[in-house]
């Protein structure tokens, strides 16, 4: 049931306060029309009675109390889904962006989604080849994970988030992914280094892209995700395809989410943001992942950089705990030219033990991967006593776990903006490395697999 | 049906006037899509009502009914092997009727309503019965025999008493009482809010072992104990719950997934019914009860989730047995309870926590304890809580760290410099502790060996030299330190890496029984003690740490349980080398002095 009203009390910041409505409902989707004819969208965060407090999406830029009139849409935020969405772009709020066709939709979806009941996922376990070392041989992806890029300003988190795209495979299967581009507030620069390429690639046509850059309005971000799952799921669920969702940068996500929440003079939890971001984030990131019975996945990468590089600010903090691993860029490594900068230590992924091993990967992965963070971090230590007292005051096995830490990032952590590594590649150069270290050391490794990867370098065919 | 009406929405918090007559906890049906809220605060005629379902597209001047009952649990057959929500609705059952995802107003029991359990009574016609007393039991899986109790508050004669299949909902017996002939079924129901009561309490003497060697050996939780381990993320707070839901000696699991991530409950499910219990063989599922109310379900669920399950746990305490509770993550039931704090307007605390956390968190882990139940006939039961923490950044400042630490009384510290370095479990030897170690020794001693917590006091006394020395050795480098001490940073290394260090996804690491955990704590001390005789002889250090024995040492954590005798194989090698070692030093000494 439509109502209007133009019984506007007041306007604060994004929020509109409308007074004297009946049957208002908690999340209602309303449309505003401002004096000039404009007109912006928004929803209900609060009812009180007979007062309503919208929080509008496109910011509250010439609305006047006097000459507004306020829709009440009687629904929830719904968008039109579509496979005619893919190779297409849309705005922060998934409105046509570039010369095309209005998409006509297969289904309206809830931009809020449905949390997926617990009994009804698949433990996501297929080995997805990025062909980047420090991801494929440590801190593993699979198919349905969420991995985000925690990164710095001025990181190269774009680049590694391109490469993933270009070059991610399941092993042993031909599809694709489709990729699902979340932008909010990130430059125009940023997303166009995307879209070309995307372009270059091939891969454009397989990309939905949803744009709120730098100077659109900030409150519309809050949707840009929450839009972009919809399709994910909708393309995933439904249609059964693989897709990757990409939503750069969170960190903007976020602040726009503090912005409703001062304005709504909520207490503020640690640095500004609400108490419930972590609940938030989760409803967003949750979305991803694989459904019994069903083909398709979601696989997340959000990208957040890290203010001032602080991991404990609250938004890479709350991310980690949702997230099921975090990929960390690490400015040291990036100032020693160690490219992609991954701090290996620091990174993990949760879901790396089921989807490698015999018949996934390889059988040593396990032991391997152990044994390698084992190693470097003992080199890294090393490396620290070397700082305070010099080299020559390092025990000899010291010593060596030092030139292991060196060539370990050089060799293996390194490597080529478009070097696609295959896993037996990563492994290998692992024992290779492992080599540099007495086999006395190898505690991380069973018997078996010295005997047949460390003993005897691979034959080449 | 009574009714109210609805004034305000905003998120799971909503209000609504016309209440009079209802009561604080009562449990009340939200418009007309019927869902689930509780009262959380009265005010005249106003109620506040935490909603356990997603309000969005509810408004005001939409009904509020009344149910005039407090959230309750069902308890009875049909628990075990269940995954349920926070506020026990069966998510299998749920799925099977709405799909993959969740969706609102699903009304389905607790326990199922069509199953048919076989009951075998225990009592007789004419007996005299009163709370707590056993009158029969039901085969609920291979490893749980579900004991069918009088309710508390409860007495009577027994009227009559069947035997046979019946639904839980069927009447199996029938007493009379002061206040008429009761019929009792296999189910009962118990408000969460309220503990259920016992007839004493017993001091915790008992070790609940974990199969975790840095626990059990160093930082022991006894039966009806409390634990927590906080950490930051990645530091290995779910694992270790994962771990002690697998491997803990407890007859019952109560799992808690608390807030947390929808894959980790997955996990569980997928993984659970394949392993086997180490003591009977059976499958781990038979005796785990699930509650998942995951990080993007309802908040307000949340809440009650923990007291769900602890409702439960208490239960199967009361019949007797040793039931462990596993809460992944406390912190979020707190935040759950800030968020609704917040929307109340209520005064807020540290961190704009409610002022009454400290006391809520208190009286979950109360619940805890090692008890005389109530009823015949006799019996011990025991209800063991271990809560994970997550502070923001890792910091135990935190207000939901820091009321834990008050009331439990083992510490797991998790700390991420040890994650950092994949050193699993990353429990800090410096900074944890157990309160119940002496409790615990008589206990420890008897199941493992009789020295075993002489051997745990050794073997620490020599971790915390290893630190001491480490702030020397960044001073001034580890040249300058004797070989003695040298020698003590390479037995503190071995403890370290070849005792301490547990990989969890190792099939045979995963678990070491107590009395594995002895004999290689035993072998590492032992190589070390003989290590300093051999010093002591003229054996020169470098020739020591060179020794090939170590290596033996360090993969003794992948024997299997059924091979434990190797151990004392490797004993009496580690032995012959030393004596060999020092035989060929005394040589020397003898040649060079002559
Ligand atoms: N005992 C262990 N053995 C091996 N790996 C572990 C162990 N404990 C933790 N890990 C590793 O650490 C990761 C994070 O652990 P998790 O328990 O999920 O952390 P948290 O719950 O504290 O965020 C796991 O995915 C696993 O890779
Ligand atoms: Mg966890």
């Amino acid at each position: 049931m439509i109502k209007e009203y133009s019984s506007i009390k007041n306007v604060s910041g994004p929020l509109l306060l409308v007074e004297g409505v009946s049957g208002a409902k908690y999340e209602e989707l309303v449309e505003i029309y401002t004096g000039s004819g404009e007109k912006k969208r928004g929803r209900i965060l609060e009812v009180n009675q007979d007062k309503a407090l919208v929080q509008i999406f496109e910011g509250s830029t010439g609305i006047d109390v006097q000459n507004c009139r306020v829709r009440f849409l009687g629904k929830t935020l719904h968008i039109g889904v579509s496979t005619e969405m893919l190779g297409r772009v849309f705005d922060g709020l998934g409105r046509p962006k570039d010369e095309g066709p209005e998409i006509i939709p297969e289904a309206m979806r809830d931009v809020n989604g449905a949390p997926i009941n617990p009994t009804a996922r698949n433990y996501p376990d297929e080995f997805i080849q990025t062909g980047i070392s420090s991801i494929d041989g440590i801190n593993t992806l699979v198919r349905g994970q969420k991995l985000p890029i925690f990164s710095g300003s001025g990181l190269p988190h774009n680049r590694v988030a391109a490469q993933i795209v270009r070059q991610a495979k399941v092993l042993g299967k031909e599809e694709k992914f489709a990729v699902v581009f979340g932008a909010m507030g990130i430059t125009f620069e940023e997303a166009n280094y995307f879209i070309q390429d995307f372009t270059r690639s091939g891969a454009l046509e397989r990309v939905v892209l949803f744009l709120n850059l730098a100077d659109d309005p900030a409150i519309e971000r809050i949707s840009t995700p929450r839009v972009a799952f919809t399709v994910a799921e909708y393309l995933a669920f439904e249609k059964h395809l693989h897709i990757l969702v990409i939503l750069s940068d969170m960190t903007n996500y976020a602040e726009a989410l503090r912005e409703i929440s001062a304005a709504r003079k909520e207490i503020p939890g640690r640095r500004g943001y609400p108490g419930y971001l972590y609940t938030d984030l989760a409803s967003i990131y949750e979305r991803s992942g694989r459904i019994k019975g069903k083909n398709g996945s979601i696989t997340l990468i959000p990208i957040l950089t890290m203010p001032e590089d602080d991991k404990t600010h609250p938004i890479p903090d709350l991310t980690g705990y949702i997230t099921e691993g975090q990929i960390i860029l690490s400015r040291g490594l990036y100032r020693k030219k160690v490219s992609p900068p991954v701090d290996v230590q620091q990174s993990l992924s949760r879901l790396k033990d089921k989807g490698i091993g015999k018949g996934k990967t390889r059988e040593d992965h396990a032991d391997l991967f152990n044994q390698l963070i084992a190693c470097y971090a003992r080199g890294k230590e090393a490396a620290e006593l070397a700082v305070i007292l010099g080299e020559a005051a390092l025990s000899d096995r010291d010593k060596i776990y030092l030139k292991f830490a060196q060539v370990f990032e050089e060799r293996y952590i390194s490597q080529g903006e478009f070097e696609d590594r295959t896993i037996e590649q990563t492994l290998d150069l692992g024992w290779e490395l492992l080599r540099m270290v007495p086999r006395t050391e190898m505690k991380r490794v069973r018997d078996e697999y010295l005997k047949r990867y460390y003993d005897q370098a691979p034959v080449d065919n | 049906m009574r009714q109210g009406e609805i004034i305000k929405v905003s998120g799971p918090l909503v209000i609504a006037r016309g209440m009079t007559g209802s009561k604080m906890f009562d449990v009340v049906r939200v418009s007309k899509e019927r869902l689930v809220g509780e009262i959380i605060g009265l005010n005249e005629d106003e109620a506040s009502i935490q909603v356990y379902e997603d309000t969005s597209g509810i408004g005001p001047g939409e009904p509020v009914y009344f149910t005039d009952q407090p959230l309750f649990v069902e308890l009875g057959p049909g628990l075990i092997e269940s995954i349920f929500d926070g506020i026990q609705r069966p998510l299998d059952i749920i799925r099977d009727k709405t799909g993959d995802n969740i969706t609102r107003g699903v009304e389905v029991p607790a326990l199922g309503r069509d199953i048919k359990w076989e009951f075998k009574p225990l009592v007789k016609k004419g007996d005299a019965v009163e709370p707590g007393d056993i009158i029969g039991e039901v085969k609920e899986t291979s490893l749980v025999v579900h004991k069918i109790m009088v309710p508390p508050g409860m007495k009577g004669k027994v009227k009559n008493i069947k035997s046979g299949k019946f639904l839980v909902t069927d009447a199996v017996c029938e007493l009379e009482t002061e206040d008429g002939n009761i019929k009792l079924t296999m189910m009962q129901r118990w408000p969460v809010r309220v503990p259920r009561p016992y007839k004493t309490r017993l001091a915790p003497e008992l070790i609940l072992s974990t199969g975790q060697r840095v626990i059990d050996t160093f930082f022991p939780i006894a039966k009806g104990g409390t634990a927590c381990c906080p950490g930051p993320f990645g530091s290995g707070k779910t694992v270790i719950q994962h771990q002690l839901a697998k491997w803990a000696d407890a007859e019952i699991i109560v799992y808690i997934g608390c807030g947390e991530r929808g894959n980790e409950m997955t996990d569980v499910l997928l993984e659970f019914p394949e392993l086997k219990d180490p003591a009977s063989g059976e499958s781990l599922m038979k005796r785990t009860v699930l509650i998942a109310n995951t990080s993007n379900m309802p908040v307000a669920a949340r809440e009650a989730s923990v007291y769900t399950g602890i409702t439960i746990a208490e239960y199967f305490r009361d019949m007797g047995y040793s039931v462990a509770v596993m809460a992944d993550s406390t912190s979020r039931w707190a935040e759950a309870m800030r968020e609704i704090s917040g929307r109340l307007e209520e005064m807020p605390g540290e961190e704009g926590y409610p002022a009454y956390l400290g006391a809520r968190v208190s009286s979950f882990y109360e619940r805890a304890g090692r008890v005389k139940t109530l009823g015949r006939p006799e019996r011990e039961g025991a209800l063991s809580v271990i809560g994970a923490v997550s502070p923001p950044g890792g910091d135990l400042s935190d207000p939901v760290v820091q009321a834990t630490l008050r009331v439990v009384k083992v510490f797991w510290s998790l700390e991420d410099k040890l994650a950092y370095q994949r050193h699993f479990p990353a429990i800090s030897w410096l900074n944890s502790y157990s309160l119940y170690t002496d409790d615990l020794a008589e206990d420890l001693n008897k199941k493992a060996e009789k020295d075993f917590t002489e051997l745990s006091k050794e073997a620490m006394r020599l971790l915390e030299q290893e630190a001491e020395l480490q702030e020397i050795v960044r001073l001034i480098g580890v040249d300058a330190l004797s070989p003695e001490d040298r020698l003590v940073l390479e037995g503190a290394r071995s403890i370290r890496e070849d005792f301490l260090h547990q990989n969890a996804f190792h099939e045979i690491d995963t678990y070491a029984s107590l009395k594995k955990q002895y004999k290689m704590l035993m072998l590492c001390m032992y190589n070390y003690n003989k290590a300093r005789q051999a010093l002591k002889n003229g054996v020169p250090f470098d020739e020591i740490v060179k020794m090939e024995i170590r290596d033996k040492i360090a993969r003794l954590k992948y024997l299997p349980e059924s091979e434990l005798q190797k151990f004392d194989e490797l004993r009496d090698e580690v032995e012959q080398t030393f004596e060999k070692l020092i035989e060929k030093a005394g040589k020397i000494k003898q040649e060079v002095s002559r």
